[in-house]
Formats: C-alpha cells, structure tokens, sequence
C-alpha cells in the first residue's frame, strides 16, 4: 500500500475526531485539512511499523492547540453556544439526549474534551492517549475521570446552573 | 485487591485484564453508586457513537479530497486548458456584453459569506423547502421586488433543497440551497441590481476558500458558490443562466 494510501484509509476516523473536537463542521474539515499537510511533510518522521493512526492523531493534537492559539490571539471564534446542529434518526427522547450531550461536550475544557473524545470515541488505549497528548498516563485516568464526572452531572441536571453559559 | 478509580474507568472502557472482571462486576454489585456511574459512563460511550459516527460514512468534501496532494503537472495543465476551452464558449455565447461594474464583487464576497453560514446547517438549511417551491418563490419575488425564480439543476446532478430570506446591503437578497445524491451542497445568491441595459460576463472569485462564478443579468445580481472544481462549477453555472433565459 502506498503512503497516500495509508493516509487516505484515515481521513474518516480524523474528521469523526475533528468534528467532536471542534463542534463545527467547517473548522473540523480545516483542521483536518491542516492535519494532513502536516503529515505528507512530516512523513519521513513517522517511525515505520507504528501505529500511523495514532501519529496521525498527534499530529491533530498539535495543529489544532496552535489553531487555538491563533484564534486566542486574534480574540476570535469563542466555541458557539450551540455548536452542533445534529441530524439522528431515533424517537424525540433519544434525540434531545444526543442533543444535550453534544453541548455539555462542547461546554469541556478542551485538554478534558480530547481525553473523552480518544477514549470513548476513537476507542485508543490509555497509553496511546498519553503519547497522542504527550502526558504522563495519570493525567489521562484523572481527566477522564473528571470530564466523565462533569458530563455526567450536567447530563443529570446538577450542574446546569454552574456551567451555563451567560447569553 | 481494591477497586480503583483507574479500575472502574478501564472497566468501561473494557480496557481492564480480563482476569479482573469479574472482580469489579461483584464490587459493583455491593456499590450502587459505583455502579450507576460506570452506566452513564458507557452511555456517554455510546451517545458520542451516536453521534459522530455518521461523519465516517459522510463524502469527502471536495477541498479534502483534492488539496491534500498536489496534482501532478499535467493534469494541471489539461485542467487550465478545459477552463479556457470553456471560458472562450461562454463568452462567444455571451458576447455583447460589458464589463462588470464594481457592484459585483462585493456581490461574489456577500454571496460567500451567506454560503458559509448556511450550508453546514443539518437542522435548518433552508427556511422554506422545495416542497413548496410556489410559495418560496412568490415570497422571494415579493421580497426582492422582482420575478425571482429558482433554477432546477437536476440536469446537473443537484436537487433544490429550498431558500431563504437574507439581508443584503441594499435590501433583501435571497439563498437558494442544492444538494447531491452525495451531500454536496451549492448556494446560489441572488440580489437585485440597479436595471442596466446589458449582462455582465460570467466572473470568478475564491473568497476564503469558497469558489464563487457571479455575473448580472438584468436587474439580478447572480452567484453560484460552491466547493467544487472550477470547471465543474462553471458548468453548473452555464445552466442555471441557461434556465434564467430559455
């Protein structure tokens, strides 16, 4: 297989990833555009027989703290209030569910948000996570387990009052 | 051994040795608390599969599909000769016309914005949908103060989704949304132009990334934006001011 091959097979699971990231759609694909420049150039520096999936999400990582950080200087694009307009088939119930998850989701500091997102959604092992995020593996379990706990409560109604946001 | 915090997570996570199993489902079983949060835990799983999975199954936007590799030379070469070639047939076909005036690139650049804005909608693309085209259209006409009408595309593989109101800088303007059968969208912007007596030629801006053809005909203002290829858009194009005058 060839290296665009191999890169290519990845661009779904980069752009499920950059959606629940960024919670927009637009963003989302430039990030993931961002990502893979970075990685044609940077290819040379994958070390063959490692997994190219997660390097592919180190890369994201990167890219998208500097996007951060860009926006943070130019003082633009604070994440939107409702930051996902989501389509699922399902009765009504289920629907506000995913609903309300999406924005308790984009409600997360980002360092917790992306711990939730590797775990839960692109199902990486702890340690994989720790290297994708360059940090120590106890700060993977103890923002996993915070931002699970916060999720949790914002779902259940607890905290709604503490984390809304002032319109 | 006692069960951990780190013991509950990989638990849902179902990154626990499996030895271990059975050692947390009993732990679970005598803490109710415990318990209850390791299920809303795995729910949380399964609500952001929910989700985000669909976006796997989603096309490949044209911007990602073609930026991430360059060309090769000569396909670049045989892409900007298919643009002229088409280019030199549509200004035969619209020969007689005059320069734009300087109207039309604030035109191109509003017709953008308005593009951006609307097309990742998933909820709400459109105010008022094709089904009722008749009423889309009168409301539109009204609105703009002018015989509005919304171009069928199907010839070129896109369905009218439907339209909305926007403003504009110098009163209302109007959206129409077309999408297809793999989810890409264009918008076409249309806005009233002081009446001239003649056409402009087709036009072509990239405004930040959006690829815009916009041209006036009549007292319209017209822009088709999408993320298409240029000569593929320029297609498009050519049919909806094929429609507009038959």
């Amino acid at each position: 297989m060839t290296t665009d091959h191999q890169i290519e097979t990845h661009i779904p699971r980069l752009r499920r990833y950059a959606r629940a990231l960024t919670g927009d759609t637009n963003r989302a694909d430039d990030l993931v555009q961002d990502t893979l420049e970075r990685a044609w150039t940077k290819f040379t520096l994958w070390r063959r027989g490692s997994d190219l999936r997660a390097w592919l999400f180190s890369i994201m990582h990167n890219v998208h703290i500097n996007q951060l950080d860009y926006r943070a200087r130019r003082k633009e694009e604070p994440m939107p209030d409702e930051p996902l307009e989501i389509a699922v088939a399902g009765h009504h119930e289920r629907q506000l569910e995913v609903r309300d998850l999406a924005s308790a989701l984009a409600q997360l500091p980002t360092e917790y948000r992306e711990v939730l997102l590797l775990v839960g959604l692109e199902e990486l092992k702890y340690e994989e996570v720790a290297k994708v995020l360059n940090i120590p593996i106890g700060t993977v379990m103890s923002r996993l387990a915070r931002g699970r706990e916060r999720l949790r409560l914002v779902l259940s109604g607890t905290a709604q009052t503490a984390l809304r946001r002032v319109k | 051994m006692s069960i951990s915090e780190h013991d509950l997570q990989a638990y849902v996570d179902g990154q626990i040795d499996p030895a271990r199993v059975a050692e947390i489902e009993t732990h679970l079983a005598d803490n109710p608390q415990d318990a209850m949060r390791v299920e809303a835990y795995r729910k949380q799983n399964q609500t952001l599969h929910a989700l985000f999975d669909p976006t796997l199954d989603e096309p490949l936007s044209g911007a990602l599909q073609r930026r991430h590799r360059p060309r090769p030379q000569w396909q670049r070469y045989a892409a900007m000769v298919g643009i002229l070639a088409l280019g030199l047939v549509l200004g035969f076909g619209l020969r007689g016309v005059t320069a734009p005036a300087l109207g039309p690139m604030a035109l191109s650049k509003q017709a953008a914005f308005a593009h951006v804005a609307f097309v990742p909608e998933v909820l709400h693309p459109v105010e008022v949908s094709a089904k009722q085209e008749a009423h889309l259209v009168n409301w539109l006409s009204k609105r703009l103060g002018g015989d509005v009408r919304a171009p069928h595309l199907s010839s070129a593989g896109f369905d009218l989704m439907g339209g909305r109101l926007l403003p504009g800088e110098a009163g209302p303007a109007a959206q129409f949304m077309y999408q297809d059968h793999r989810g890409q969208r264009l918008t076409l912007y249309v806005k009233r132009e002081q009446a001239r007596a003649s056409e402009t030629a087709f036009r072509f801006a990239k405004e930040n990334g959006v690829s815009v053809f916009y041209w006036i005909d009549r007292d319209f203002g017209y822009a088709l934006s999408g993320d298409l290829p240029k000569g593929d858009l320029l297609k498009v194009a050519e049919t909806v001011y094929r429609q507009l005058n038959p």
